[in-house]
């Protein structure tokens, strides 16, 4: 039992990374990695919807009749969602301002409704919300190192913490296109190390 | 417990009750947060007021003026005027902005700050820094240096390549300082530029409306221009 | 002259996917043939022009109530029953448009570019390039936003077909090459920027 526990936990973390390995979520993915604590906070705000939205999902599942599973899911994710949005507003603002439209947009995160889908509506609360936990934050470790190396690469600093002179930077890092070679190649990293 | 049959009622029922226990929590929450979110707006408006203005003693901050969607914050030290705080909305590169620029009592700018922006990380969005240290625009007064960009014949320089973001926001400042003007029956800015071409229209009146009103202007400006400190104009580059 | 720069700002300078990042799952997912990304992109632009009205007026309600808290979940409630709608009546009326945008439709409610660009117009906060926010504007630039992302589909389309064909490493075959190409492609339309606000 223990050892089902800890394997749901580790599962999203590396073996069944939601973003590297299962690509999912790619939209915030690209979107809030300009900087290593943007990719964090992103990780960590879908980490606690995914985690919510599992448990309560698991314990409302024989409630909910099959046929109306898909409207039900999300209204309860959108409800944690705003939350979130709420929450973030009076205590972030500033956070807030930055994920901007990205954080009411985790309701049409993938992972989500993913996970609800295909984990919550079939396992106990206690196993929903570890897999909640081990998925959100293999999407955090994802979002955060590809924060920081795009962080890095753009403008020299990683979590704000200067490493070489901005004017070394590779602007276009931080720009659209640079999102999309980054994940490219870690991802190309991800599938040389896994065998 | 077996799970619920798909039947109609059923469904309706599960349906509206999850909907209702989502609604009924989210009120909750909203009324918990409401003022908390207020407060930190609030908080986040009066320390923008707070830094743009003159840093000096004692000031008291009366009751916002709303015009077109300029807010102004005049400032009293005693009972003198000492400056305002003017809140506006420009379109930038990405999308609109708002800045907070502060005057003295002379209409010399004192401070700003840019509030919110979507501009391109690492090329407009460095409005703050650029205006504010290396091409500064503080100290200078917009109705006697032409606040728009060199490329347009003004007396400051662009942000590097970002002229768009850079005329936006030197834009943003002229329309602060209008409304100041306005406010305080001192001279119109001298550099009317606007970056969105839609707004060009608009800003030939202004311009032709600046023509004839710089005259009138003149006069007032005189009687105010004991009051006008010795302009701290830097040479743009 | 607002409704031509929204256009080209939409489409090309701002582009949904390439430079907002909105709806990449489906610019991934449905991009390996010419025909199926044109039958999304139609698809998608039909429930984003619908979804955005009806949004919009939606908003006003809830503006009117003072219940903005319930943006979220009112709107993405609004765009799955929305969904399910078109798909039903498809079926009913036009056999043959269901036949070619069926499939899509069941795929677009997690399509964060309508959700997304629903929130950007309720709140006015998306590029209008000058002109005053309304529901006519935000028709046109959920309509405009839509054919940038039919574009920017059916382009991508076009070249992973010829990307099959070719010696790809092994770790970069699949996905990552997919979104090598897409950053080169957004490079490319960097190239717009500074053309209209």
């Amino acid at each position: 039992m223990a050892n089902k526990a800890l394997k749901t936990l580790t599962n999203g973390l590396l073996r069944e990374n939601p973003t590297m390995v299962l690509v999912l979520g790619m939209c915030p993915t690209l979107a809030t990695t300009s900087s290593a604590i943007n990719g964090m906070s992103m990780g960590l705000a879908t980490t606690f919807v995914l985690l919510c939205s599992n448990v309560v999902i698991s314990l409302l599942k024989n409630l909910i009749p099959d046929k109306v599973r898909i409207p039900a899911f999300i209204v309860v994710i959108a409800s944690f969602v705003t939350i979130v949005q709420l929450c973030m507003q009076a205590y972030l603002p500033d956070l807030y301002a930055s994920l901007g439209l990205f954080i009411p947009l985790i309701v049409v995160n993938c992972i989500v409704l993913g996970r609800a889908e295909a984990f919550a509506a079939k396992n106990n609360a206690g196993l929903s919300a570890l897999d909640g936990i081990g998925m959100g934050l293999g999407f955090t470790l994802s979002l955060t190192v590809l924060g920081a190396i795009r962080e890095l690469l753009g403008t020299g600093k990683v979590f704000d913490f200067t490493i070489f002179p901005d004017s070394y930077g590779m602007l276009l890092f931080v720009l659209a296109p640079g999102a999309f070679i980054a994940l490219a190649y870690v991802m190309a990293l991800v599938n040389k190390l896994k065998k | 417990m077996a799970k619920l049959k798909s039947s109609l009622t059923n469904m309706l029922l599960s349906l509206t009750l999850i909907t209702l226990v989502a609604a009924g929590l989210l009120a909750g929450i909203y009324s918990l947060t409401k003022d908390t979110i207020a407060a930190t707006n609030a908080a986040k408006q009066q320390a923008a007021i707070i830094a743009v203005l003159p840093q000096v003693e004692g000031l008291t901050i009366a009751e916002p003026i709303e015009a077109e969607g300029i807010t102004i914050f005049k400032a009293n030290q005693g009972d003198t005027f000492a400056g305002a705080a003017v809140k506006v909305a420009e379109n930038g590169f990405g999308g609109i902005f708002h800045v907070m620029v502060g005057f003295d009592a002379t209409g010399a700018i004192t401070g700003f700050e840019v509030l919110d922006h979507q501009e391109t990380p690492g090329l407009g969005s460095k409005m703050q820094e650029w205006f504010q240290n290396v091409r500064t625009v503080i100290g200078l007064n917009p109705a006697e240096a032409n606040l728009t960009v060199s490329k347009d014949g003004g007396d400051v320089d662009a942000i590097t390549a970002a002229t768009i973001s850079s005329r936006a926001f030197l834009a943003a400042v002229n329309k602060a300082y209008n409304a100041y003007a306005e406010a305080n029956n001192a001279p119109i800015a001298q550099g009317v530029s606007s970056a969105s071409p839609i707004e060009d229209a608009e800003t030939l009146a202004a311009d032709s409306l600046a023509a004839v009103e710089e005259v009138a202007a003149e006069t007032a400006a005189e009687t105010a221009a004991e009051a006008v400190a010795e302009p701290n104009v830097e040479p743009a580059n | 002259m607002a409704f031509f720069l929204i256009f080209v700002s939409a489409i090309f300078v701002n582009n949904v996917v390439l430079s907002q990042f909105l709806g990449i799952c489906p610019f991934l997912g449905v991009s390996k043939k010419i025909d199926t990304a044109l039958g999304m992109g139609a698809a998608v632009t039909f429930v984003l022009v619908v979804a955005t009205i009806i949004t919009y007026l939606m908003q006003m309600l809830l503006v009117r109530f003072g219940l903005e808290f319930l943006q979220t979940i009112v709107f993405i409630l609004v765009i799955a029953a929305l969904v399910q709608m078109i798909e039903i009546i498809l079926k009913k009326v036009s056999p043959s448009l269901y036949q070619a945008l069926g499939v899509f439709l069941p795929l677009i409610t997690t399509n964060c570019c309508v959700l997304g660009v629903a929130i950007q117009v309720a709140g006015a906060n998306y590029k209008t390039c000058g002109a005053e926010p309304s529901l006519l504007i935000g028709t046109w630039y959920a309509f405009c936003t839509a054919l940038g992302f039919a574009l920017a589909l059916v382009l991508f389309a076009g070249i992973r077909e010829q990307l099959e064909l070719t010696d790809t490493p092994k770790a970069m075959k699949g996905t990552p090459v997919a979104l090598l190409t897409a950053g080169l492609l957004a490079m490319a339309f960097m190239g717009f920027s500074g053309v209209v606000g």
